[in-house]
């Protein structure tokens, strides 16, 4: 059993380089990140303009009634469906901000504001690119990110990679379902719109298509603070209308950029950063996780070269076998 | 490898000891625990939410869990791969150890599934989503759970005096021994991964594009800190002399420090490219844990740049010790300190969370005595360092 020396620098170099192959594949370069996702021609969408808003919460009665949520009781009498937040059991809320005097509807200084909080549906959903099972999905054609607990596997990575914290999960119980917004699919099937936009009396959400949702967003941004104008209910087209003065936006329509875009957007009177919306770049995180996971095992070839790599030094490392008599 | 069972034997002695029976308790009420689980949900046992959906089951039992079991890994590199023949006596306990790690972290996720009878949907073809970093993980932890114990199989094959499978299992066994090398790289590093998505909601001091070399790194020097951890243990544990394998832990030191160089630039190379720097000293609490871990991953480096440290059992221990908590609290620190999920959420386990965690690793230390007592692991060193070096450059 000599040790030649030329045999030893050529099997750590080998090892080396196998090694140094799986360190190489491992460091992806943010280059080869994929881009965001599109968004389909015949997407749907919602627009909730924070400035018609008169914080009824008929959305968010209607929208229990649609999708048969539980009350979410949060005061000593039980006695109140009281939602603090979105959750297993409430699929939007309406908030309040206010500000000093609260005197002054849309105004950030002494005033207040309405904000509404759902699923938005990303055009390029983190929830949609973490699950393992395909249980969270996003439609080819309409772009509603549905969910169905019949595949999931309850692992939480939706729950836990959603930008803004909307699926949740159920915790109290053995058989625990992810619960959000689908943008009531289930009505849509029937040709009817979400609850919360069929159900909005002041036409604050509205439901329609994508492009449509942008015209009508172009159009409000021409308007003029103070002028009567004509705002319609339900949907884009519906025809039901009624007249009021336009109010101040701030130059800023949430979710156009966001994360890649969302099909829910947000039109306001407040920044949005005052009204709980975080400030969001507009490169999508799935991109950045799926360009780092597909950098590093697109076709697995990678793998395969390392593995490859592998076997031989193994397989080199395990001609000693032949040294030993087996006992 | 094959040409060595024979130097291994079992350390034999009785398993009934304070150690065992206290791990045998532990280890019982987090069944009874589990089972409570199973029937009231999570929330009966856990203090997880939605502002905290993953916590110490999937932090602990997973992430540091597996990492904690990267001495297989980490030893086959070394000894297989880039063919270092002196450091085999170590192979064997570290493998046992990585068997239990990772089945125990691998059974452990399923407690934590909310929805696990629909497990098996990652194994279905038309549920898999491969954009998925978590589906990775799956499937390569599940797949090295497999292949650590067919690692192992020759050790309980001799046990069986199972010598013909014994054989057929030594020619192909280098395949397994590959596998045994790239899965772990794989998940190792997406473990990392998984919490690139999450995007602003990770503490700059933490989110990173290079998460998964950061947390390859660290799960390989992890992988050789737990060989010197256990191999002092088992000299203290089982009355063993490690006499014979000071050198090469001495060695194992010095790669220790070096891979500790590498992390560390790499891991402040990335802060100031970022222009995260700043947030070092700015981020309150955060700050202070991550100084924490920036201490503990640096004292092993000071320790082990001096050959008579590397040389003590003492400074071994101690600078292996560091080494574990500094990447158990990078893990602990980048997937639960660093998660910031809007206001109003907070999360800390609950004692019966904790008395689970507990009971997993009482599991995993009682299994490990049963097993180096019965069966041939722990080397016997008829062979000299030197012998075996040579055996291998051959
Ligand atoms: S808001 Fe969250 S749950 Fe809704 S589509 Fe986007 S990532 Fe998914
Ligand atoms: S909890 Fe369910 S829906 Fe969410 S990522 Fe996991 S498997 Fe998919």
């Amino acid at each position: 059993m000599s040790v030649n020396r030329r045999d030893f620098i050529k099997g750590a170099a080998g090892g080396g380089a196998a090694l140094a192959t799986a360190a190489v594949v491992s460091v992806p370069s943010p280059a080869q990140a994929r881009p965001n996702l599109e968004m389909s021609p015949n997407a749907v969408g919602l627009l909730y303009d924070s400035t018609l808003c008169v914080g009824c919460k008929a959305c968010v009665a209607g929208c229990k009634e649609a999708n048969g949520l539980p009350a979410d009781v949060n005061t000593d009498d039980a006695l109140w469906d009281t939602p603090l937040d979105i959750g297993p059991k409430t699929y939007n809320v309406i908030k309040l901000y206010a500000d000093g005097t609260a005197d002054h509807k849309d105004q950030e200084k002494d005033g207040f504001a309405f904000i509404k909080k759902s699923c938005m549906h990303c055009v390029d959903p983190s929830c949609v690119s973490v699950c393992p099972v395909s249980a969270m999905t996003k439609d080819k054609q309409t772009g509603i990110v549905g969910y169905n607990a019949d595949i999931c596997i309850g692992c939480r990575y939706c729950v836990a990679s959603c930008p803004f914290g909307v699926p949740q999960s159920e915790f109290d119980t053995p058989t625990p379902k992810i619960r959000k917004c689908e943008m009531c699919r289930h009505r849509q099937a029937e040709g009817k719109i979400p609850a919360c936009a069929e159900v909005c009396p002041t036409g604050a959400t509205i439901f329609g298509p994508l492009t449509a949702i942008t015209e009508e967003i172009n159009r409000r941004r021409a308007m003029k603070a103070g002028e009567a104008n004509v705002f319609e209910r339900r949907t884009l087209g519906s025809g039901d209308t009624h007249e009021r003065p336009a109010a101040q936006y701030v130059n800023h329509v949430y979710g156009e950029t966001e994360v890649g875009g969302t099909q829910f957007r947000h039109m306001a009177g407040v920044p949005f950063d005052k009204l709980g919306y975080p400030n969001l770049r507009e490169k999508s995180f799935a991109s950045e996780s799926e360009g780092i996971q597909h950098t590093l095992y697109k076709g697995l070839i990678a793998p395969a070269l390392v593995l490859g790599g592998l076997v031989w030094a193994a397989k080199r490392a395990s001609h000693i076998d032949d040294e030993h008599p087996e006992e | 490898m094959a040409g060595f069972h024979n130097e291994h034997e079992p350390l034999g002695g009785s398993i009934l000891s304070k150690t065992t029976i206290i791990c045998g308790i532990l280890a019982f009420i987090a069944v009874v625990l589990l089972a409570k689980r199973m029937v009231l949900g999570l929330g009966a046992v856990t203090n997880l939410n939605n502002g905290y959906p993953w916590g110490l089951w999937i932090v602990y039992d997973v992430v540091i869990g597996t990492a904690f079991a990267c001495g297989g890994y980490a030893m086959a590199v070394l000894t297989y791969i880039l063919n270092k023949g002196e450091y085999h006596p170590l192979v064997r306990p570290a493998l046992l150890a990585s068997c239990f790690g990772y089945t125990l972290g691998g059974i452990s996720i399923v407690f934590d599934l909310g929805r696990w009878w629909n497990a098996w949907h990652i194994l279905v073809p038309g549920y898999m989503q491969t954009n998925s970093v978590m589906f990775e993980v799956a499937l390569c932890v599940m797949a090295y759970i497999l292949v650590l114990w067919v690692e192992f199989a020759p050790t309980l094959l001799t046990r069986f005096k199972l010598l013909h499978l014994r054989k057929k299992l030594d020619r192909v066994l280098f395949v397994f021994i590959a596998l045994g090398v790239l899965l772990p790289s794989m998940h190792q590093s997406s473990l990392g991964t998984l919490l690139v998505v999450m995007g602003y909601q990770i503490h700059e001091l933490w989110q990173t594009p290079i998460l998964p070399l950061l947390f390859l790194m660290s799960a390989i020097t992890m992988g050789f800190s737990i060989v010197v951890f256990e191999a002092l243990l088992g000299a203290g544990g089982f009355h063993r002399s490690v006499r014979h394998e000071m050198p090469q832990l001495g060695k194992l030191a010095a790669i220790i420090r070096t891979m500790m160089i590498v992390y560390l630039v790499v891991r402040f190379g990335d802060l100031a490219v970022r222009g995260a720097l700043g947030a070092i000293f700015t981020s309150g609490i955060k700050s202070v844990m991550f100084l924490i871990e920036i201490a503990l991953f640096a004292t092993p480096v000071v320790l082990f740049s001096s050959p008579s440290k590397r040389a003590s059992k003492k400074f071994l221990w101690i600078g292996a010790c560091c080494l574990l908590l500094a990447g158990a609290l990078y893990r602990l620190d980048a997937f639960l300190v660093a998660y910031q999920t809007g206001a109003g959420w907070s999360y800390f386990p609950s004692v019966q969370e904790l008395l689970v965690t507990i009971g997993i690793i009482a599991a995993e230390i009682l299994l490990y005595i049963v097993f180096v007592r019965k069966f041939p692991v722990f080397y016997t060193h008829k062979l000299t360092p030197a012998e075996l070096a040579a055996a291998h450059t051959k």
